[in-house]
Formats: structure tokens, sequence, C-alpha cells
């Protein structure tokens, strides 16, 4: 039955992936069912809790409102592709020290939002951080230590950056 | 005891023991999991709210050949969740008492074949007269459950109640009401179940009482023990909302595999998870209150209902502890509590965080202000002047043997907040703006564990043993995001002298790990938590059995000492089994004694502001004051109370279940809408701590003590900003308007 559907490429976490699969299938099944990357998860299924975030093309967006015909040629990055060499990266770090995540089942979206938010913008304000946050919905936190583990992360990765300079140097 | 300074892992901010996979995306959560050969399963539903079914239909233009098809006939055991009454079905037979009460099941191998085939199925039903609310089930007109609707009452007596009123200087009545709340963890609820003739049936999902539906499933069956086995995957939030449904899911799915002969996954999509599962039971409250003249409670008569569903599920339990939570942290003499669960035709409400003490406390922390308000006192002194202390009595007569210090903890959020700076500062400013600002508080106590009996008769069973190098927790308390694998491996680790990574957790799998309890009632850290502590000290001491184990040792030390009991004795399993506490005494009948073994208390303050134009009202910053016993993990413990006032703050302001004939209208997160990263405020958290001897390492119970204040302290604070006594929640803009276009003037909107 697959081979009757047309060939989908893109890239996911740097790798090229091909699907053959239903074009009006959502990209978040397609990741979680055909390439079995089971960490974004589906919270609602309309795009208001934020859980299966992902990033295509630099753009944050909810993977359940994607059709995976959208992802041609796409570079999409999941929670999967955060760790480098299988270290967690500086945000996974301060999640994990300031108790950015309880159950767990909102932090990948969370992470990729978070991600986003650091790229565009690697010293947020308060406000800022909660504005780039407001679309994924954490129902353990309070968001408060989320909001610590931005702002550690982003003062982490500023500090990784001072120390790259200087080392240029 | 040891003092905080002398642990080493207990009390530090150790980070989550299951914290990295979470984070990395490889934590498996049930919708994760793909067994070979699964088929799905979906669930045909009830379209009214009462009624009898008189048919039920199959299009003819699906192949039913293709499906496997359960309905109540197929149960080969007993046709009831086993909780605390067997009044549920497991699958409705002939007769439907809610909407969306399962009636037939249907499973595929392919998920997306269901939809349709559900749609396909036609059920006509001859409809009965519903009741829907608390009023309605309490006139007895229409009876819908037992002989006169009353699914539980308690009567709690203290004193002297009718002889104190015609002394009393003054005398004030409210009367309070609270909404259903729903749970919204992020993951909604799911299974996979197995059956096989050899092995029984299994089940995996998102659960956290293993051994509730194991009992479930016993029954259902008709299967021994040993052929059911419940195992627990990673759970992404449950507040009470996976303690009893599970057990009706984890049934329905086994049924669906043991008739089809495959593996059956169930995950709920969001809609049908907000409409056929449990909710927050709502309530009425009645105060009636005397005081003497220097604002001395006199006399208490309280009178509490709750709604609560179809089948009594934990109305009786959720009932209790809204019974001994009414009366509030003060001492009075004269206290008569009548309290009553009624049936309505709802889908069943049940647990959710704070378990009746939210909705209890939402009534006396807003019915002390209405005091204040009524008698010309200021509300933080009416409080002061009535606080339980050490050595007082309970409405219960439960003596205060431990330190109540809620002097204390009032006298720091009151500096933290800057309270009475602020509320002097608002009255003067708001006599000139459209924004309102107030500050309110509310003080409270929430018991910690099973009331009463409960823990006895729980008889929880837990402990250690040695694998591989590594010391394993036995417990069936699971891990859903408040901590329980990083505190109990804290205790452990501690207690045996090792390093936290020494320690970890036995699978949640009811063939690997011993019945020690539910995990619910704030009773992980402080009652499992001293089983862990217990069972870990008889491990060295089983241990030093063999004189090479020195009194002091290092972990090779410790893991070799194991290898040689192993040789000599067997396997090193050190189980314990729960102790009351001394002097513990707790009468069923007249709802006097110890009513918890433990209290943990707080002071929350709100300060909240009041847009006189939008009619919103917003919480500014929030302050939580509170003594939990020893906190084993800093950050964690901070995680538990900034979540529960984040949800108590939706509980107040945001959350709606928007009931249309029994049925949840507003089933989706577009509208029903809990707060999100914009909407909390800054929280201040600050714990004083005095370990609790009999608790694990000294924690007394955290996890729903930060729900019971938010909505009373945010009311309270709304009061303080506009003069308004609001006295229901949720309190959402529309409700503002209402009362605001009531008593304003046309003329005066118009001179803003």
């Amino acid at each position: 039955m697959s081979a009757e559907w047309p060939a989908i490429h893109f890239t996911v976490n740097g790798e090229k992936r091909t699907v053959r699969v239903p074009p009006m299938k959502r990209l978040l099944d397609v990741i979680r069912e055909d390439l079995r990357l089971t960490g974004t998860k589906e919270g609602c299924g309309e795009g208001e809790c934020g859980s299966c975030s992902v990033r295509m093309n630099g753009e944050l967006l909810n993977s359940c409102l994607v059709p995976v015909l959208q992802a041609e040629e796409a570079t999409i990055q999941t929670v999967e592709g955060l760790a480098v060499n299988g270290v967690p990266g500086a945000l996974q770090q301060a999640f994990l020290k300031y108790g950015g995540a309880q159950c767990g089942i909102c932090t990948p979206g969370m992470l990729m939002a978070a991600t986003q938010l650091l790229e565009r913008n690697p010293r947020p304000s308060m406000a800022e951080i909660r504005e780039g946050l407001a679309g994924n919905l954490c129902r353990c936190t309070g968001f408060v230590r989320i909001f610590e583990s931005v702002v550690a992360a982003a003062a982490s990765r500023a500090h990784e950056q001072v120390e790259k300079a200087a080392h240029a140097r | 005891m040891s003092a905080p300074s002398k642990t080493r892992i207990v009390g530090a901010p150790v980070p989550r023991k299951e914290g990295l996979d979470k984070l990395l995306g490889r934590a498996r959560y049930v919708d994760d999991i793909v067994c070979e050969g699964m088929w799905y399963g979906a669930t045909v539903r009830s379209t009214i709210p009462r009624g009898l079914i008189r048919s039920i239909g199959f299009d003819r233009t699906i192949d039913w050949s293709e499906f496997t098809v359960v309905t109540a006939a197929d149960i080969p055991g007993r046709n009831h969740i086993q909780l605390i009454v067997a009044d549920q079905p497991c699958l409705a037979d002939g007769t439907v008492n809610h909407c969306d009460e399962a009636i037939l099941l249907i499973a595929h191998p392919d998920k997306h074949r269901l939809h349709e085939a559900v749609a396909s199925v036609q059920v006509e039903y001859e409809p009965l007269p519903p009741v829907f609310t608390i009023e309605e089930s309490e006139r007895q007109e229409i009876v819908v459950w037992g002989a006169d609707n009353l699914l539980k009452s308690y009567l709690l007596e203290k004193g002297d109640v009718d002889a104190a009123w015609a002394g009393a200087a003054h005398i004030v009545e409210g009367e309070y009401r609270t909404g259903a709340q729903e749970h919204l963890y992020i993951e909604n609820n799911g299974v996979i179940a197995q059956w096989s003739e050899e092995e029984g049936v299994t089940v995996w999902g998102s659960l956290q009482c293993p051994y509730y539906v194991h009992k479930s499933l016993m029954a259902v069956f008709d299967l021994p023990a040993e052929k059911v086995r419940v195992i627990q995957t990673e759970t992404g939030g449950a507040f009470g909302g996976k303690e009893d449904y599970p057990s009706t899911l984890g049934s329905h799915a086994a049924l669906l595999a043991m008739k089809s002969g495959h593996p059956v996954k169930m995950v709920y999509d969001r809609m049908e998870d907000l409409a056929a599962t449990t909710k927050r039971h709502p309530s009425r409250v009645r105060h009636k209150t005397a005081l003497d003249g220097d604002g001395k409670l006199q006399a208490m008569e309280i009178e509490v209902c709750t709604d609560g569903g179809a089948y009594s599920t934990l109305s009786s339990t959720v009932l209790s502890r809204a019974t001994l939570h009414s009366p509030g942290p003060y001492v009075c003499p004269n206290v008569r509590v009548r309290s009553r669960s009624w049936a309505t035709n709802a889908v069943p409400y049940g647990a959710f965080r704070g378990f009746g003490a939210p909705q209890a406390c939402f009534a006396i922390e807003r019915h002390m202000d209405v005091i204040a308000a009524a008698i010309g006192m200021d509300p933080v002194e009416l409080r002061r002047r009535n606080f339980l202390h050490d050595g007082d009595t309970t409405a219960t007569e439960q003596v205060m043997r431990e330190p109540v210090i809620l002097d204390k903890l009032l006298d720091r959020a009151l500096a933290e907040s800057d309270y009475h700076a602020k509320r002097e500062r608002f009255a003067r400013e708001n006599a000139t703006s459209t924004v309102k600002r107030g500050m309110g508080m509310a003080a409270f106590y929430h018991g910690s564990g099973f009331t009463g009996s409960g823990e006895r008769m729980l008889n929880s069973l837990a402990g250690v043993d040695v694998a591989d190098g590594k010391v394993r927790v036995l417990v069936s308390s699971t891990e859903f995001g408040q901590g329980t694998n990083t505190v109990l491996t804290q205790i452990a680790a501690e207690t045996l002298g090792l390093g936290y990574d020494d320690v970890l957790m036995a699978p949640p799998d009811t063939n690997v790990v011993p019945n020690s309890g539910p995990t619910v009632a704030s009773r992980t850290s402080m009652v499992v938590g001293r089983l862990i502590e217990r069972a870990s000290r008889q491990l060295i001491g089983m241990l030093r059995q063999d004189p090479a184990l020195k009194e002091s040792y290092s972990r090779e030390e410790f893991f070799a000492a194991c290898e040689r009991y192993r040789a000599v004795h067997g396997e090193p399993v050190s189980l314990v089994r729960y102790e009351a506490p001394p002097g513990i005494f707790w009468d069923d009948k007249k709802y006097r004694g110890e009513a918890y073994p433990a209290y943990a208390w707080a002071i929350h303050i709100a300060q909240v502001a009041v847009d006189t134009v939008t009619y919103a009202a917003e919480v500014e910053e929030f302050w939580s004051v509170q003594e939990a016993g020893r906190v084993l993990n800093p950050v964690l413990a901070g995680g538990q109370i900034e979540g529960g006032i984040a949800q108590g703050i939706g509980y107040a302001l945001y959350e709606k279940v928007q009931l249309v004939n029994g049925r949840m209208a507003n089933n989706q997160m577009t509208n029903y809408i809990m707060p999100t990263a914009e909407d909390v405020p800054p929280i201040h958290v600050v714990f004083e701590e005095i370990p609790f001897e009999h608790g694990g390492c000294g924690a007394k119970g955290i996890g729903e003590l930060p729900h019971d204040g938010p909505a009373p302290a945010i009311l309270n604070a709304i009061m303080d900003a506009t003069g308004v006594s609001f006295t229901s929640i949720p309190l959402l803009p529309e409700d503002v308007f209402a009362e605001f276009a009531m008593r304003q003037p046309v003329e005066e909107t118009a001179a803003v």
C-alpha cells in the first residue's frame, strides 16, 4: 500500500529521510509512527498545547496541524536532535538542574519552543520568555522553573560564547 | 531525627531520577509503545444522560467481521469497577446513567477505521428523567441512585452548637460554591492490554495506582492475583485523574485483547478524555458562625454538599476530606459539620489534587473574610485570634501534639509580601484608577496520608533489595511528575550511606513490587518514605549479621557484604509493613479522634488586579509560606508548590466545565482554558521546616497542599480590591461583569 503514495523527502535532525505516506497525514504522526521518533508528543491534536512542537525550516510549529506534504524538502528538528553526540545541550542541562521538567510530557515541545526563542533572542527578558513559551502548556510546574531554566541556559550559552571568543583570540 | 544540615542527600537538590530520559525524549509513555500484532480500541458511549438501552444496531455498510466488538455480555467476571462500592459497571448493561458512559468496545488493526465504526453503531434509548444539580438531587423527586440519591453522608459534632447561638455577639452566614475542574494532564488516559490463557491479563498504562487496576481486573476477569499483571508506563501527569479511571480503561482494553486475541492499545484523544473521564467534585458549602465580642469563634455550623455524579466511585472519601477540612485551621469549642454527597447524571466526579479540601478551604477562607467585613475586623487579625496552636483540639478533638506555627508562617508571609503597606497603597490608588488592586490571604492545613484509620487498613508493604550492584526501591508508588522516584531513592541512599546513583527504582510492575498503597493523598514522601527509611535500616541490620560490615563502610564494602549475604541467606530483600504512629485513635462512626497522622500548614497571599473596563481579574504576584515537615528536595518541593498554585489560579479564574444536558460542551483545550506562561504570576515560595518524626526522613505531605489556598486568597483579594464579595468559582470576566453591571448606575460608567 505504501508504494502507492508519492515519496516525500525531508531532513530530520540532520538525516535525510524519505517517506511514502498519505500526503495529508499529520507531520506529528509521520514523525512518531513512520520515523519512530516518539519524543514528540500529542497533547490536544488542535494546536493548543504545543506538546507536538518541532522546528521546521527555522520556524516553530505544531506538528499536529501540518500535513506532511508541506514538509517536502524541509529541514526538521525534533527533541531527539537537541543533544550533541548524546550529550544533552545547555537547555536540557538547565531543565535538569532547575526542575524545568516534572511529568515530562510537555518537555520536548517546551524545549523546542525554548530553543527557538534563544536562537532568535539569545538574552530574552522575562516578558519575552513568557511570550515565547505561551504556546506551550505545562500543567505540572506552573512554568516558574521552566523560566529559570531558560534564563540559566541563556546565561550559560552567553558564557560559552565568551569562552569561545577568548579562545579565538 | 537528624537536623537538616547533617544529611548528605536528603535535602539536596539532586536531579530528578528519570529527568534525563524525559529531556532527551527517550522516556517511553504508553502511546510511544508499539507491540507486535497490536490492534487499537475505541468506545461507543451513551449520548443521553439517563435511560434504558432498547437496542444496539450495527450499520451494514461496515464489514464487522474485521472488527472485534465487546459488550457487557463478554465480561467473564463481574461487570463492576472495584473501588469502594461496586456500583459502577465496566460496560453499561441495559441502562445508562450519564453521558459518555461506555456501552460497547470496538477493536481493529487500523486505528483510522475506528472512528467510522463507532459512528456506525446505533444505540436506541428510552430516556429517563435526569438530575443535574445538587439541588435537584437533594429534592429527591427523581431518584437516580439507590433509594434516595445520597451517595454518602457524615455528621461531625463537637461541643453544643445549638446552645451557642443565644450568647453570640455576632452570627454570620454564607454560602459558597465551587465548580468542576478538569485535571488537564497533558498526556491523556491510555493503556495497552494483552491476554493469554497461560499468563492471564497484562495491562501497561498511564496510571497512579497499579494495585487498584490489578484489583479491578481480577474481578472483571474472575482471575486469581497471579494471573493479573499491571505495569505503569511513564506517566505524563495525573493529579488524581489517573487514580481510579485506569481501572475502567484497563478493563476495557483487556476485554478487547481477550476477545480479539491481539494486544490492544486504547489511548483517548483530548475530546474523549475531557468528556468521559473524572473531574473535581462541584460543591456547595454553607457556614453559620457565632463569634464573641473579641472576634473569637464560638460556634461553627457547616453544611458541605458535593455533586458526586452518576456512580459512587471515590465520592465518600472525597467528602470525608472535605468534611475534615471544612472548619479550617481554627479553634472553636462548638462545631457541627453535616456533609452529603449527592448523585446526579454527570460523569462520576473523582480524585483531584486536594480531594475535597480545596472546596472546603474555599468556603471557610472566603467566609473568614466575610466575617471580618461583617464585624469590622481586619481579616488577618480575625484569623490570628482563632488560629490553632500546639495543644489545642480540632473539630474532631484531635490534640495538636506536633508544633503548629501558623503565627510564624503568617508573619513571614505578611513580611515577604509587604501586605499591609500594599493594602494601604492600593486603597489610595484604587480611588482614581480603573484598575483596582487588592491583597487577599488564605490560611489552611492539609492532612497528610489517608484519613482516620485508612493507613492502617491499607497495611502497605514496601522495601529495598539489591541487584546488579545497585539497591532497588520496591514500591508500587508511582512517578507522574511529582518526584516519587527521586525522593524515595534519596531516602534509601541517605539511610544506607550510599550515593544517589547507587539506588534505583524497581520497575512499577505488580509482578515485581509489593503493594505500597495507592499514589494519592500526599502520602508517598511521608508514609511510603518512612517505610523505605525503615526497610533500609533493616537491610543494614541484615548485612551486619556478618561482622565484616563495619560501623562505617564504603560503597564497595556495602555491596561486597550484599554478595556475602546472598551466598549464605539468599537474595538480600528487606520489606517492612506500615506501623501507625503511637497513640493514634480514630472513631469512624463518630468522626472523632486523629483524623490525620500529620498536617502540613500554609499561608497564601495573592495580589490581584481587577480591570473595571474589561472585567478581567489577574493575579499579579503570589506568596506561599508553608511548613510540610522536612523538605527532601528543594527543587522538587518548590516545583510542587508552584505547580499547585498555578492549578489553583486556574480553578479560581479560568477553568469552567460547561455542562449542557449533562455533557461537557467545552471538551477541548481551545475552550477549556488553563493558565499559560503569560498568565502565571511570579510565585514566591518559602518553607519553614520542622521534621516530622514519623515521616520519611522527616517529611510530611506536600503535593496537594498548594491547591487548597489560591482560590480563596484570590477572591479575598478581589473583595479587597473592589468591595464585592464573590462567593463562587470559577470567577470569569462575565461573572464580574454581571455583578458590576447590576451594581453600578449607568451614569457612573459614563463618567469614567
